[in-house]
């Protein structure tokens, strides 16, 4: 007997088309993020609050409510639908430079407060859409287009650890940082969206998930080659694993 | 019997389900699709497939749309 | 503090209790705000209120923050609002741009003190253009409501809410610090205005219907065009419906003294001077300062001789004024830079000397 182990989420538009760039793993996140919400069956309920960056075309292709948010404003957006609609299923989708740079103060206070919302970031060291420019994760030595000779502390100051950050936020429930470097890994990406996802269901507080992904464009490497220097590098300097999960420490 | 459907539409041309592939069933095929790029085919004629899926949770662009074991 | 209607019953109360009392009245769901001098009472009442209502206050991180949770609030269609005061206005001028181009009922309450920059926190009413032209970027309008008392204060918020979810568009209730920080009786009647349907474009998820996405992103030239022109006619049928005004006198003035919110009061004292010497001199007092009653203002140009504009500021309503009269007579300027408004006398006395 044939059994189909794999199959397009309903949770996406129909004839769904993504606009990223070949081999963007963005295209893996949201694969993942519509599978998750499929298999929790909050579609119908869901409300998204999507950011500026690459990341701003989610909207695009699930087939659920959305509001842009200005760059970097995604939680604090998210926050006030879920005050005015506390039983909805809120989260943002929002890239590195959107969530930890201008958006920063709004991603801790988010964590702090403890809002009962979900927050999925996309780490690719660079601002994506923009053509490459360093940003709060570029890696140490990295060469952007704004940092022509490669990062140094002297000069750029250091990445920052978004997962361990917000971890250390009272009101989050759960942090974690994953991958999208190997199929095993986007396995286990997709079990933390999960998990973020659900702190919110149970109303245990923020919800969050660092996604170490590729950006071969900006990169300039092949699709491959982005995935090779997301194991030999940025897991290396970011690594994976659960940071907090208050869930854990229930059990 | 285990296999994949493929979007060719979908396809960018990233070739990171050739890559994946634990039996080497896709390849890079002759045809270029509406987005002008040479789209991979599945390639089974000893019916080797495990339907595994690591080829569609791989692909970036949701070009394969369905994967059946069995 | 009572929330309680009391029709035909006046309480002495602060403005910026008042505003924050008929905020509570017209049915706000949620506040999102950040303490600044002189509006923070506002914050204050509320954080309390709300919680007791099971409503929803949140003390933001930042005015950024607090203009972009009304945004998200808003989206789902419920009633929301922030306050605050002149250069922490100015940081929620991103969130007004995208909420107007979104086409969201933003309610924020602005208690103008002395600018630019830090500035002071005496009252000014400094931040006319602010309110009325805008900080943020792109070709959009708020609609501005300017009370001149207490009891304004009041009345205006549950107008402001009204026509914020009435026409999908931010709407500025601009007061300055005087109103906010003087008592006067006010009376609270029930919220005077029908409820706004908005169950055909607000978010709350994709049941049983296709997904709605609010965005102000438009990548196509064509589009954008025909968006711009689709919300310019909804500000053209605002201006129709909505502009309001006061006029005292007017019949027979030869000078028209224009001003607007609390300044207006000493103006209105400083006419009376006026005419009691002999001279026939009218008030006129634009109540919303977009839409600005222009067309009333162009018709009395044809037999007025001369307007002054009284401002707390140095000239910014004036443009306005000058824009309406289109140079058929004189428009000058009375005015102070920041502070409360010039005394009466000293009103009269520079009215007198341009004659």
């Amino acid at each position: 007997m044939t059994t189909q182990v794999f199959k397009i989420a309903d949770s996406f538009k129909k004839n769904v088309k993504y606009t990223f760039c070949p081999g963007c793993d963005h295209g893996v996140a949201v694969r993942l993020v519509a599978e998750v919400i499929d298999e929790l069956g909050i579609r119908e309920n869901a409300i998204v609050a999507a950011a500026i960056g690459c990341s701003v075309t989610i909207y695009d292709f699930l087939n659920i409510d959305a509001l842009e948010s200005p760059h970097g404003r995604a939680m604090a957006v998210a926050t006030g639908i879920k005050r005015a609609k506390p039983d909805k299923f809120v989260f943002t989708y929002q890239g590195d430079g959107d969530f930890a740079s201008i958006g920063w103060a709004e991603s801790m206070h988010a964590g702090l407060r403890g809002e009962k919302i979900s927050s999925i970031c996309i780490n690719n060291t660079t601002f994506g859409m923009t053509g490459g420019q360093l940003g709060p994760t570029t890696m140490m030595g990295q060469v952007t287009t704004t940092s022509p000779t490669g990062r140094n502390p002297e000069y750029y100051g250091y990445p920052i650890k978004m997962a361990e950050h917000m971890a250390l936020c009272d009101g989050v429930a759960y942090s974690a940082r994953v991958s999208l470097d190997s199929v095993p890994n986007i396995r286990k990406a997709k079990q933390a969206i999960k998990k973020a996802f659900e702190v919110q269901l149970q109303g245990l507080g923020l919800g969050f998930v660092e996604i170490l992904a590729g950006c071969p464009t900006n990169w300039r490497m092949s699709p491959a080659q982005a995935h090779d220097r997301v194991r030999d590098e940025m897991m290396q300097t970011f690594k994976p694993g659960v940071y907090k999960d208050v869930t854990a420490d229930i059990k | 019997m285990s296999h994949i459907v493929i979007n060719e539409n979908r396809c960018k041309a990233c070739y990171l389900c050739v890559k994946e592939c634990p039996k080497k069933l896709i390849r890079v095929s002759e045809k270029t699709n509406n987005l002008g790029n040479r789209v991979v085919e599945f390639c089974d004629p000893n019916n080797e497939c495990l339907g595994c899926a690591m080829c569609a949770t791989r692909c970036p662009d949701l070009a394969i749309t369905e994967v059946y074991r069995g | 503090m009572v929330v309680e209607c009391l029709t035909g019953k006046k309480v002495l109360m602060k403005g910026n209790y008042a505003i924050a009392q008929a905020a509570v009245l017209a049915g706000c769901e949620c506040y999102f705000g950040y303490p600044i001098t002189p509006q923070s009472e506002i914050g204050e009442y509320l954080s309390g209120k709300m919680q007791e209502l099971g409503r929803a206050y949140v003390s933001a991180e930042s005015e950024l923050a607090a203009i972009n949770m009304v945004i998200g609030a808003c989206s789902t269609g419920a009633k929301a609002m922030t306050s605050s005061s002149s250069c922490a206005v100015s940081l929620m001028q991103e969130g007004i741009s995208y909420a107007c181009t979104d086409e969201l009922p933003v309610v924020l309450v602005s208690v103008m003190r002395g600018g630019p920059g830090l500035g002071n926190i005496y009252p000014s009413q400094g931040d006319y253009y602010q309110s009325t032209k805008g900080g943020g970027n792109g070709d959009y309008r708020t609609i501005v409501l300017a009370p001149s008392t207490v009891q304004e204060c009041a009345d205006l918020t549950y107008k402001a809410f009204y026509l914020a979810h009435k026409y999908k568009n931010p709407t500025i209730l601009l007061a300055d610090g005087l109103l906010g920080q003087m008592m006067e009786p006010v009376e609270f009647k029930p919220y005077p205005y029908s409820e706004i349907e908005n169950s055909d474009w607000a978010l709350s998820g994709a049941k049983g219907r296709e997904p709605r996405i609010i965005r102000s992103y438009g990548p196509l030239a064509e589009d954008r065009c025909e968006f711009l022109e689709k919300l310019f006619e909804k500000y053209k049928a605002i201006e129709e419906n909505e502009t309001l005004w006061e006029e005292n006198d007017t019949d027979d003035a030869d000078v028209v003294l224009v001003s607007f919110g609390s300044t207006s009061r000493n103006v209105n004292t400083a006419a009376k001077l006026l005419r009691a010497k002999g001279l026939k001199v009218g008030t006129f007092r634009p109540i919303t300062l977009f839409p600005f009653p222009s067309k009333r203002l162009a018709e009395l140009a044809k037999r007025v001789k001369m307007f002054v504009s009284v401002e707390v500021n140095m000239g910014q309503m004036i443009d306005d004024v000058k824009l309406a009269v289109n140079g058929l007579v004189p428009v000058e300027l009375v005015h102070k830079g920041v502070g409360a408004p010039p005394d009466p006398e000293d009103i009269a006395a520079q009215v007198e000397g341009l004659l």
